[in-house]
């Protein structure tokens, strides 16, 4: 069980506001092992993207994690000051955020960003880190690295871009990557060549990968188990293959249907009536039964729980195994 | 013209610059010359009354631009555009719906401008009617009238716009990456609603957008865009089953396929190169896997005799 990089047991995030105490991640677990990809996948305020900051230690005050822990190859990481944080940050865990421009400084040059980089966690000499920086560069795909490394940030395209802030969260040999939406502001066959890009790498290196975005279809590409969250909860985990083609919860399987195929004809999409909760009146029990078409008693009343490094579906129909 | 005689929309040879030079001042300093940005280069395509004709293409192929275009919002550069079909019964969906609807007005008077600029002699009671009877086509109800557009999520917004496009009475609909900022499941309503719409009002849509699922949901006839240019038009399940361009295979290679999950594949190299100073000839031809010395020279067209003017690529119309 010494291979896990990644485990979070019961992360609880809240945002006091005027209003009452919002729950954004509400009892999350996971498990990330070395040279995996877990994918977490969720639409649009389902408290992915703040899954992956309270890990990255990122929270936006007044956020903050009310319950649980988070440990990285056996330490704990989610009480640690800022200082000791940032260190782990960058040091152990990289992150690469959906749009390129925000991690690099648009005023250095790309050379100089790497090498200070891992300057700052190696104890290399100046020379040895340029020389480290060009390996890294060719080793995310950048063509002609001798004459590239002295360029800005805007004189690559968007895709060069990403790789290079692929690179730089490679610095340090992190145990563990936080990948936020990597590929969501790119064209479909420079996504394919950021995926395909993560996916040798994590193999490659043995590094643990958290892949957060809204897109099923990179989940499909990429990842080799995902979790499935809805208003800040687990609705699912499983293999993705399972998970894909297999969906065992109402959500999921509304979810999976709803894409449109690339294979199949149909005179008309599935639908999940009526859209996501907001966070301050999420409904009691399970989160989903207002929009699940299968819901009884016992789900306006328990919120269905999936446990500490299990897999499937929570959701109290699963104990009857009657879900289409 | 018999086998045009259906047709809605005919684009001919259609072009659209933009100048994008440095200022006067630096031009003169630098001793730069003019630039011009060509984002459509040569469009020709027909939309069949009562279909769907789909644009799809990476971000920069000129699809958007071609939508202003048709709908007049641009004027063109070039070649012409005959639209055989009232220009009052043309409307528009956009991609963004929180920037497209005005924050400060009321649903109901957001419905109910087509209406007033086009029939402003229609009376009060008569247009309070048909906005109620609008929200109820596109599935919201007639208290939703009263509210601004910020009480409503993204889905809900875009169902708005589609009443406001149908509060003219529309003919012809110009929709614009209309649910690309949507999530899939709110994406499905909107994409069975415009589906049961068309076939209900008979509507013909121009339909734009980067997804190949979705473009394949939707159309009838799909244009594959890279560049400025149609490199494919074909129906539907023939672009499918059968894509001729190099293009159309790598994307429909490259884009992520749910029922084969966790596949390997190869992505296409390379990058779209910019339009400002697109390549010679084909301008596919440097991430071409099919190129050859022809390629770098000439420009290929779609030509009646190669695959009934479906393709334009020298390496289609050797096979």
């Amino acid at each position: 069980m010494n291979d896990i990089v990644l485990d979070v047991r019961n992360l609880r995030v809240e945002f006091p506001t005027r209003r009452g105490v919002l729950t954004a991640v509400d009892d999350i677990s996971l498990q990330i092992r070395r040279g995996e990809i877990l994918g977490v996948v969720g639409e649009s305020g389902a408290g992915k993207s703040m899954t992956g900051m309270s890990i990255l230690g990122l929270l936006e005050p007044p956020g903050r994690i009310a319950a649980g822990s988070i440990h990285l190859s056996g330490d704990r990481i989610d009480n640690l000051d800022d200082r000791a944080m940032q260190s782990v940050r960058g040091r152990r865990i990289g992150a690469i955020f959906q749009d390129p421009l925000t991690s690099l400084n648009p005023l250095f040059r790309i050379g100089d960003q790497l090498t200070e980089t891992i300057l700052l966690h190696t104890r290399l000499t100046k020379a040895q880190a340029r020389e480290r920086a060009m390996d890294l560069m060719r080793e995310v795909g950048i063509p002609a690295v001798e004459e590239r490394i002295d360029n800005y940030p805007h004189q690559f395209s968007g895709g060069m871009r990403q790789r290079i802030v692929i690179a730089l969260a490679l610095c340090a040999e992190p145990e563990l990557i936080v990948a936020d939406e990597p590929t969501t502001a790119l064209d479909v066959s420079i996504q394919a060549q950021i995926t395909a890009l993560l996916k040798r790498l994590c193999r490659e290196r043995g590094t643990a990968v958290m892949l957060v975005t809204h897109d099923m279809g990179v989940i499909a590409e990429t990842a080799d188990r995902v979790a499935v969250m809805y208003a800040g909860r687990l609705a699912e985990v499983g293999r993705v293959d399972d998970v894909v083609r297999r969906p065992q919860h109402p959500y999921t399987a509304g979810l999976m249907g709803s894409i449109p195929s690339l294979r199949k004809d149909v005179a008309e999409l599935r639908m999940i009536p009526g859209s996501m909760p907001r966070l301050d009146a999420i409904p009691a029990g399970c989160a989903f039964n207002p929009r699940c078409t299968h819901s009884g008693p016992r789900c306006h009343q328990e919120i269905p729980r999936i446990g500490v490094e299990q897999s499937g579906a929570a959701c109290w129909l699963q104990t009857q195994g009657d879900v289409a | 013209m018999s086998i045009r005689s259906n047709a809605i929309l005919e684009v001919d040879a259609l072009e659209r610059r933009f100048d994008v030079s440095a200022p006067w001042l630096n031009r003169m300093i630098e001793r730069k010359p003019r630039r011009t940005l060509r984002a459509v280069d040569g469009v020709d395509f027909v939309i069949q009354r009562g279909q769907t004709l789909a644009l799809v293409g990476e971000s920069g192929c000129g699809k958007s631009t071609i939508a202003k275009l048709v709908t007049g919002l641009h004027p063109p550069s070039g070649g012409n555009i005959r639209f055989h079909g009232d220009r009052d019964r043309l409307q528009m969906i956009f991609q963004d719906p929180f920037a497209s609807l005005n924050p400060r007005w009321r649903v109901g008077r957001i419905i109910a401008e087509p209406l007033r600029t086009l029939r402003p002699d229609t009376p009060m009671d008569q247009v309070s009617a048909r906005v109620d009877e609008l929200l109820r086509i596109v599935g919201l109800v007639a208290t939703d009238g009263s509210k601004f557009p910020h009480e409503f999520s993204g889905g809900q917004r875009q169902r708005i716009s589609i009443a406001r496009a149908l509060a003219g009475d529309p003919e012809f609909l110009v929709c614009d990456e209309p649910t690309s900022a949507l999530d899939v499941s709110v994406q499905a309503q909107v994409l069975n609603l415009m589906k049961k719409l068309q076939k209900d009002m008979g509507l013909t849509y121009l339909f734009i957008s980067h997804d190949l699922s979705v473009v394949r949901h939707m159309a009838d006839v799909i244009a594959v865009m890279y560049l400025g240019r149609i490199v494919e038009i074909q129906p539907t399940a023939d672009l499918f089953s059968n894509p001729l361009h190099p293009y159309t295979r790598l994307l429909l290679e490259t884009i992520p396929d749910l029922e084969v999950p966790n596949r390997d594949r190869n992505p296409m190299g390379g990058e779209v190169p910019s339009p400002v100073s697109p390549p010679s000839g084909c301008s596919f031809h440097p991430r071409c896997p099919l190129a050859f010395e022809r390629c770098k020279h000439e420009r290929p067209q779609r030509r009646a005799d190669v695959h009934n003017r479906r393709v334009a690529c020298f390496a289609a119309g050797q096979s």
